[in-house]
């Protein structure tokens, strides 16, 4: 019929005409695209440097071993605030982990579609949203007030409340895509369904779910502002569940305040110290304990290349295994 | 006996609802079941003799899967299913309340239409996967009852130098092998096996269905399958189910030359399905 083949005419007429347009805007966006990647990456990439630059002097023996001395003179380390660090975000994780982990779990193979499992994950979003300040005011309120003194459980506490949310996300994403191929196959092998969920479709989540505990960690690990109001920072070694302790975000941030050479280049040497610190637990978690049990390489996790000199590290320790 | 003499035994008769369910290993008795409102099995009633293959044929659709599913109560898995009825196993009905329906998976084992490995274990951890997640713990035991699942799956051969491989590093046809060896670990008295060769090749198929041959003298076996020519290779007993109903069941050789049904004559020569 004429009237198709005047449509067919008219259609390529237009392509043909737009064509020269087309190409040009195709290729104008895959420049953007990458000019938006190098933005994104120019900064992290700088402050990284940046850090390393002007930290690298300041590390030694004593500075990680020793309580701060002299602050003119630049004595002494930050000793307390890496033992502080440890302590608090490792209560912090010992309490945020299993609640995490667990309350995905329930969300993703216990809870149907009612209500009161909408409402926890409505909620479990806002909390992941929630400012640390905010959370540190009322820790302090809740857990300093009444304990009576700046103490290490408020601390432990506060960033578990941080924790929690980004754990249970994730971890409820991750199990979900478990195929349910997998939890039928537990099942049909009369294993009961508790065994079921935590030994089979949570192992088979474990990558994701690790990621996620990760991220959770390297979180509450820069966290500052829970921190001023709760532990309140010393330049003493712990003391005691129910008293002050320091931190290495609060050693930062009060060290670059002070006026001294000495404590700027402590600021840089406890910034370094603290992105080291997290990396190399990345970098521990997934390499021994995900890549090592399989000589097959385990597809990398999206969720992790927040850190993109983990996945360049990763790529140099395989390069030399093989 | 034979299926030619169970064909002429008084023994024999399609939907016979008064026979005695100790005779055999599995018997259904007026079995329904629903996905929501639609229907998926009406009145079924068969029974499976010990030591035997039985194959579940007919067209897409017909509710094979779904009543090898009711078999082990598998398919109360499936949101808004809901079964009417009762399924013998031995003398005891499984449906009934007081019967622990983990303890019926473990003596009814099933193997899966597409292979499904656990992903993040070892060959041998997913053939031991049953045994040590039901508490036993003696190393000495797994290893032997691993060694023999294996071989009772025809994959020790291949596999005994690289156990801690990861079990999805597998062919197909090994994987479902794997599968069949991870079932076979919890010494099931009854194999339910869901179209066990429809993912794979045709030499892959062909070792199963001897693998199938083997296993039955030690256990009892039931196979979904779509593959018609297949039922008639492997199997001592037919049944031809349509849209949910039992329509014949009978020994495999007079289903296939023999049938007394109009609708089974007309499934078995391609008429249709």
């Amino acid at each position: 019929m004429s009237n198709t083949s005047e449509r067919k005419q008219i259609i390529q007429d237009s392509i043909l005409r737009t064509n020269a347009r087309r190409r040009i805007i195709d290729k104008a966006i895959t420049v953007a695209t990458i000019a938006c990647v190098a933005a994104a990456l120019i900064p992290l990439g700088s402050i990284l440097f940046e850090v390393f630059k002007n930290g690298a002097s300041a590390i030694s023996f004593e500075f990680l071993t020793e309580p701060q001395g002299s602050i003119v003179r630049g004595d002494g380390g930050i000793g307390p605030a890496i033992q502080g660090t440890l302590i608090v975000v490792g209560l912090a994780s010992l309490m945020g982990v299993p609640v995490g982990v667990l309350g995905g779990i329930y969300l993703s193979e216990y809870a149907g579609t009612g209500k009161f499992p909408y409402f926890v994950r409505f909620f479990n979003n806002v909390m992941t949203g929630l400012p640390s300040i905010v959370l540190g005011i009322v820790g302090y309120i809740i857990l300093v007030l009444t304990i009576g003194s700046f103490n290490v459980m408020a601390g432990a506490i506060a960033l578990s409340i941080i924790m929690i949310p980004i754990v249970l996300g994730v971890t409820e994403q991750t199990v979900k895509l478990v195929p349910n191929s997998v939890r039928e196959a537990g099942h049909s092998l009369g294993i009961p369904k508790w065994k079921v969920t935590m030994f089979i479709t949570l192992w088979s989540a474990k990558n994701g779910v690790l990621t996620g505990i990760v991220l959770g960690i390297s979180r509450i690990a820069g966290e500052t502002a829970p921190l001023i109001t709760t532990i309140l920072g010393t330049s003493l070694f712990f003391q005691g569940f129910f008293g002050p302790v320091d931190a290495l975000p609060l050693r930062i941030w009060r060290l670059s305040q002070q006026p001294y050479d000495a404590s700027h280049e402590f600021a840089w040497g406890s910034a370094l110290i603290l992105i080291l610190m997290i990396l190399s637990l990345s970098v521990a978690l997934r390499y021994l304990v995900l890549e090592r049990k399989f000589r097959l390489r385990l597809p990398p996790l999206s969720l992790n290349y927040s850190f993109p000199i983990v996945s360049g590290m990763l790529k140099k320790m395989r390069g030399t295994k093989e | 006996m034979t299926s030619e003499e169970y064909a002429d035994s008084l023994d024999y008769k399609v939907g016979r609802t008064d026979s005695d369910v100790r005779d055999y290993k599995v018997s259904v008795r007026h079995l329904d079941s629903w996905f929501g409102t639609k229907q998926a099995l009406k009145d079924i009633n068969f029974d499976v003799k010990e030591n035997t293959v039985t194959a579940l044929i007919g067209p897409s659709g017909c509710g094979k899967t779904t009543l090898i599913r009711c078999l082990n109560r598998m398919n109360e898995m499936t949101a808004s299913a809901a079964v009417k009825g009762s399924v013998f196993l031995d003398k005891v009905d499984i449906y009934d309340r007081s019967v622990d329906p983990v303890i019926i998976k473990r003596r009814m084992g099933m193997v899966f239409q597409k292979p499904n490995p656990f992903p993040t274990m070892s060959i041998y951890d997913n053939v031991a996967a049953g045994l040590k997640l039901n508490g036993i713990r003696d190393k000495k035991l797994i290893n032997e009852i691993v060694e023999e699942s294996l071989k009772g799956a025809v994959l020790w051969e291949e596999v005994k130098d690289e156990l801690d491989k990861p079990g999805i590093s597998l062919s197909g046809g090994q994987q479902q092998r794997l599968c069949i060896a991870r079932a076979l670990a919890m010494q099931p008295e009854v194999l339910l096996m869901d179209e066990p060769t429809s993912a794979l090749d045709p030499i892959a198929s062909a070792k199963i269905e001897e693998l199938m041959n083997d296993l039955k003298k030690d256990l009892t076996i039931i196979i979904v399958t779509h593959n018609m020519q297949q039922a008639a290779r492997v199997s001592d007993y037919t049944a031809f189910m349509y849209l949910g109903e039992l329509i014949e069941y009978g020994p495999t050789k007079q289903i296939f030359e023999n049938p007394q049904k109009e609708l089974t004559e007309r499934y078995i020569s391609g008429k249709f399905g």
